[in-house]
């Protein structure tokens, strides 16, 4: 960890859901062009964490969150954020697919147009380079103007993931993105994930710890709201400190 | 990642299945249950069928000659070759008729054979306006204040031009052969044409309806004027008010339920939210006639007060009225739409950092399309058949005219002026019944086309499927 920057920082993070406590104290640095997997069993709050990075836990009603959240040593819950910025510059794929029922080209080439991006040239670009970087690009090369709702469900979350790439974002959040997925299309999407940390940071939710073994570089676990451990993947999954995080690892729980 | 097996044994022990058979059983309850909504939905279906039959069977009356003309004609032709004497003396009842008018001498009896109308008692009855002496007129007059006084003027003037004919035609009264008949129904025909036109209750036709039946400054125009001694029924005024005001008032109301329907889903916070869409849906409930009351009184003189318009009561006053009564209809719906639409949605616009404005406009409210369009056209319809505002807030002149600040006739406040004017089964009576079945196929040729042919355009065009 001594040789990687730190991208984002959390310091006592606390969320509550109304008066349940969902986050308990949490502190945890996040690399910079890596990939961080939180695991846990259900419940244990690593969505809820990390839905608080992109400010989305805003959107619910009776949440409490104190502490503070660091993006390049910015505080993003400090009075004089403005949420849309911050959010334009961290990308989320979501558990389940969910692109807008447009067309593929106007599903990519929304976060450019809500960036006031109007040019059609420009936008074109946009669209393809994103598509490509997305690894669908053949797929869907000769129907972007049909319906998005028409691709597979593993098309889909790629499709989402170009979407989120087209606003050219430093972080990636991504929420169990391939609990849905078949497993040719789960490899597919791992594959990206790997292809893609050259360039952003990634933080992925997971449920699967092979695909956490598999796709990260760091790994924390998290426990009923508390995070017990964090680490190198390596480290994580062969030599856990926590005796928790052993027994969930080897299986014994969750 | 062990999963617990739940005890079977334990837990499940109070279902037991026997072995499985052939044989099927009779659940009489739910048998019951499944024949009594079968039955419900026929009847509320066969109910709003009969409703339409009869609207439709009542409006054919527009294109008859009135009954009275027709059994006039009848009785004093065609029948006549079987009338023995004695029926032959309630056909020239006629004559005594007249006689009754000029010299008050005719007996009780007499009157009371006279049947070339349906209602003969009241038609005789009628007979009493003429100079009375003898005390079986004074009684019929003292049955006469019972009935409704207008439509017996009327009558009894029609009467008097019908009596004016019947002295001018000779009734045959010999046997027949078929070339006398021939001669007989084509008198009956010029009878019957000349009845109608003095009595002004020709019956109307389709192209009558649509074209120009007046001219006013040597130019054509569209006239509705239902009584007179030359009924001029144009639908033209009537469609066109009708639309006239169902878009103003739709103008008006689309973007003020669309925009109060995004504020509530996107925008407002929860406690408003739970304050203004009950609010609002109460609205929907509100009696059409208080909102007419209001804008009759009060409306109408603001409006006329800071438009310093000619008429009080005009096509924009009644448009607003319209819009008063189709915000909570389009709002409710369209709120649904919105809300109907899943979160991950907005989720994902706001994630691409999209404003909340952003979010609403370019994936909420295409995404709701459908909806929204539903909401318009339920607004359409409502707005189009509204009656009571249009009958206090339009003034109810049938001009045609593109002046908003004009009075305007539209067809429902027609429907609901005229209704207790009008003779049973006359012609003004079976247009009044057209009226109502066009607003009828109005209605629903608009909903076929939103749903078979707009919609799948406009969702094609906004969604790309």
């Amino acid at each position: 960890m001594k040789n990687v920057n730190i991208k984002i920082s959390t310091k006592n993070l606390n969320l509550y859901y109304g008066t349940k406590q969902a986050l308990m104290d949490i502190t945890l640095d996040i690399p910079e062009k890596q990939v961080t997997a939180f695991i846990g069993p259900s419940g244990c709050g690593k969505s809820t964490f990390l839905r608080t990075l992109n400010r989305m836990n805003d959107l619910i009603d009776g949440v409490k969150i104190d502490g503070s959240v660091y993006i390049d040593d910015i505080n993003i819950y400090d009075k004089n954020i403005d949420v849309v910025q911050l959010r334009k510059r961290i990308g989320m794929v979501f558990q389940k697919s969910n692109p807008f029922p447009k067309s593929i080209f106007d599903n990519v080439a929304y976060g450019p147009r809500v960036n006031g991006i109007s040019e059609r040239s420009k936008l074109e670009e946009i669209v393809v380079e994103s598509l490509k970087r997305a690894a669908i690009w053949d797929e869907v090369k000769d129907r972007l103007k049909s319906s998005a709702l028409g691709l597979s469900g593993g098309q889909q979350q790629r499709l989402c993931i170009a979407r989120c790439l087209a606003v050219n974002p430093d972080i990636i959040l991504m929420d169990e993105p391939a609990s849905a997925l078949d497993p040719i299309s789960t490899s597919k999407i791992e594959e990206l994930i790997s292809e893609l940390k050259d360039n952003y940071t990634i933080v992925i939710v997971t449920h699967n710890m092979q695909q956490a073994a598999r796709v990260s570089d760091f790994t924390a676990f998290f426990y009923i709201g508390e995070l017990i451990e964090f680490d190198k993947t390596k480290t994580i999954f062969t030599n856990p400190s926590n005796k928790k995080t052993e027994e969930y690892i080897t299986g014994r729980f969750g | 990642m062990e999963k617990e097996k739940p005890n079977s044994e334990n837990s499940v022990k109070y279902i037991i299945h026997k072995p499985l058979a052939y044989g099927k059983k009779l659940y009489i309850g739910e048998f019951l249950a499944e024949k009594f909504i079968k039955l419900v939905a026929f009847i509320s279906i066969a109910a709003i069928f009969a409703i339409f039959y009869y609207v439709f069977q009542e409006a054919t009356y527009a294109f008859k000659s009135p009954e009275k003309i027709n059994e006039y004609v009848q009785k004093s032709h065609l029948n006549s070759n079987q009338n023995t004497s004695s029926d032959n003396l309630k056909q020239e009842s006629y004559n005594s008729n007249s006689d009754n008018s000029t010299s008050p001498s005719t007996n009780q009896e007499d009157l009371k054979q006279e049947s070339y109308s349906s209602n003969v008692d009241q038609n005789l009855k009628q007979e009493s306006y003429s100079p009375t002496t003898t005390e079986g007129e004074l009684k019929q007059d003292t049955y006469s204040s019972e009935k409704d006084v207008p439509k017996q003027i009327v009558e009894t003037k029609n009467k008097s031009k019908l009596k004016k004919i019947e002295t001018s035609v000779e009734t045959p009264i010999e046997n027949l052969t078929e070339s006398d008949k021939q001669a007989i129904s084509q008198r009956a025909q010029i009878l019957k044409t000349s009845l109608e036109e003095t009595l002004g209750e020709k019956p109307i036709t389709f192209k009558e309806m649509f074209s120009p039946n007046d001219y006013i400054d040597n130019k054509p125009d569209y006239v509705w004027q239902p009584v007179g001694n030359t009924p001029k029924f144009s639908f033209i005024p009537l469609f066109y008010g009708a639309l006239k005001v169902t878009m103003i008032g739709l103008v008006i109301a689309a973007p003020l339920a669309i925009l109060a329907a995004i504020f509530t889903v996107s925008f407002a916070p929860k406690w408003l939210k739970e304050i203004i869409k009950p609010a609002i849906e109460i609205l929907a409930g509100f009696p059409s006639v208080v909102l007419g009351f209001f804008c009759l009184m009060t409306l109408a003189t603001v409006i006329q007060e800071v438009f310093h318009t000619t008429y009080r009561l005009n096509s924009f006053v009644g448009g607003i009225g319209m819009a008063l009564a189709v915000i909570p209809i389009i709002y409710t719906v369209t709120e649904d739409a919105l809300t109907a639409i899943p979160r991950f949605m907005s989720e994902a616009s706001l994630a691409l950092g999209a404003s909340r404005w952003q979010t609403a406009w370019r994936v909420l409210l295409p995404s709701a399309a459908p909806g929204v369009f539903a909401a318009l056209i339920l607004g359409f319809g409502r707005a189009f058949g509204e009656t009571m505002i249009a009958l206090m807030a339009t003034g109810n002149a049938a001009l045609v005219s593109n002046n908003i600040f004009e009075s305007v006739r539209t067809m429902a406040a027609t429907i609901g002026a005229e209704m207790a004017e009008v003779e049973f089964r006359g012609v003004h009576y079976g247009v009044l019944f057209l009226i109502g079945a066009i607003l009828f196929m109005v209605t629903f040729s608009l909903n076929a086309l939103a749903e078979f042919y707009v919609r799948k355009k406009l969702m094609k065009r906004i969604q790309g499927l």
